[in-house]
This record gives C-alpha cells, sequence and structure tokens, in this order.
C-alpha cells in the first residue's frame, strides 16, 4: 500500500522545517554569506591607513604581479584597471588609487576556483599610482603603475 | 527592481572567462545637483559563483565607475556550468543574474 496520507505528512513535515529554517534565517542568500564590508580600510584617507585598515604588514614589492591600466587616462570617471597575480596561491587582490579622497578602491577575495586575475573599471580624482597589494599563503606583495589623469572622474 | 547585468561567460580551455557589466549611478556622494548632494549609493558586495560554489567575494568602494565592469576567470569550468553574479548595495538592495558558460567560438 503506498499510505498517500503518511507520504503527504512527511511531506508536510519537511516543507514546514524548510520554512522555519527560512524564517529564522538559517537559509542565507549568497549575499548574505559575503565577507563584511571593511569600513575601517575602505573609509581611509591615506595609504598608511588602508594598509592598516586592511592588515597588510611588510609588503613586498613584485614583479609577478602585472597592472594593467592605461599611462594616461583621458576620463577619469572611467579608467580600466586589470591586475593579475602570478604568485602561488594568491588569496586576495587589493586595488588602491594613492591620491584617491579614500584610496581604497576595491578589494577581492578569490577563493579556489578563481583564477587570480580581475578587471574593473575605477574613478580616479588625479594623476596617480595605482597600487595592487596581493595576500598570497598569509604574506603580502605589492606593486605600482603610475596612471596620468586629464580630466578628474570623481565629482 | 534594477536593471538587469549583462554577463558573458565563454570558455577558453577549460578556464571561463566571464565578462559583468551591471547597472549602478555608482554615486560618490560629492555630485552636487540643483536641489544640494546626491547622496553616496554604490555597490559595496559583489559575488560570483560557479555552479552554487561562492569563487569571488569582493569588497567595492564608491570609486568603482558608474554601470560596473568586472572581468573574472573561472578554473575548471566546463560548458552549460551555471556563473551566477550578485551584488549588494550600500542601501540593502541586491540583485543576482546568472548565465550559463559557453563555448567560446
Amino acid at each position: 500500500m503506498k499510505h498517500p496520507r503518511r507520504t503527504f505528512l512527511r511531506f508536510a513535515g519537511g516543507a514546514g522545517a524548510l520554512f522555519f529554517a527560512a524564517a529564522a534565517g538559517l537559509l542565507k542568500t549568497a549575499s548574505a554569506w559575503a565577507a563584511p564590508w571593511n569600513k575601517t580600510a575602505f573609509e581611509a584617507k591615506a595609504l598608511a591607513e588602508t594598509l592598516r585598515g586592511l592588515g597588510v604588514s611588510n609588503p613586498i614589492d613584485s614583479k609577478d604581479i602585472t597592472i594593467t591600466a592605461p599611462d594616461i587616462a583621458e576620463n577619469g570617471a572611467i579608467v580600466p584597471v586589470a591586475v593579475t597575480s602570478r604568485i602561488p596561491n594568491t588569496q586576495s587582490i587589493a586595488i588602491v588609487a594613492e591620491k584617491n579622497p579614500f584610496p581604497l578602491a576595491a578589494s577581492f577575495d578569490l577563493l579556489p576556483g578563481s583564477d587570480s586575475y580581475v578587471s574593473t573599471r575605477l574613478k580616479m580624482g588625479q594623476t596617480s599610482d595605482i597600487r595592487a597589494i596581493v595576500k598570497a599563503d598569509g604574506k603580502f606583495y605589492t606593486t605600482v603603475k603610475e596612471v596620468k589623469v586629464t580630466v578628474g572622474g570623481c565629482g | 527592481m534594477a536593471d538587469p547585468m549583462k554577463i558573458r561567460a565563454t570558455l577558453q580551455g577549460d578556464t571561463a572567462d566571464v565578462r559583468v557589466l551591471m547597472r549602478h549611478p555608482m554615486e560618490t556622494g560629492t555630485r552636487r545637483i540643483a536641489s544640494g548632494l546626491v547622496p553616496l549609493h554604490f555597490i559595496q558586495s559583489v559575488i560570483v559563483q560557479h555552479n552554487g560554489k561562492t569563487i569571488i567575494d569582493a569588497q567595492w568602494s564608491q570609486a568603482v565607475s558608474r554601470d560596473p565592469f568586472l572581468g573574472v576567470r573561472v578554473k575548471g569550468a566546463k560548458a552549460g556550468d551555471k556563473i551566477s553574479v550578485t551584488w549588494t548595495d550600500n542601501k540593502g538592495d541586491t540583485r543576482t543574474d546568472d548565465v550559463a558558460v559557453t563555448t567560446g567560438a
């Protein structure tokens, strides 16, 4: 015999548990699992403060990080910046526009399954060094590239 | 609900080249209009998932350009795999879009 009532009750019980889990916030959307926004680092107004906020200590200059960005940006509101890291076990890449009012522009945690490469477009207020900071195996590496800005893009 | 993102994920060997164009004003809070300053309004968090697994967890500032572009690369991808992108902004608005990996051609 198929026991339709028992099947129904089992289904209803399961669905009920799911409902309570969702209501209790135990089921989270992707955004809910994201790392909390690093306010200290993003609100820092100078490079040293930014690095402290990111927990960066003794970054080593590295030629294994490539910053791809124009030498001269025509429009400071849209400056394409890409960063590639060839350092093994790269965990994260942070991009800093040193002369921006808030230098930290973006930070990317690269979890297993991602290549150590990110590309985006940033606003730059004025000619500045773009600095990439890579965390790999718990250590920090960095490199810079100057981008000249003819028309600033922050305001 | 915000405008949809445009996502393209094309296979190059066993790596998917993912390009995302999001629609968002990314206001810095310093732009002035007749009635005063336009308030800060920007995407703070971006998550990229491959077949449901988070592979990139990004935090952004208001310095990312309006209508943000994001390029990333996914290892070990196959045609048909699902790439999903979720952004959340400082007002708590959020948007998720996904796409299947296609072979580059």
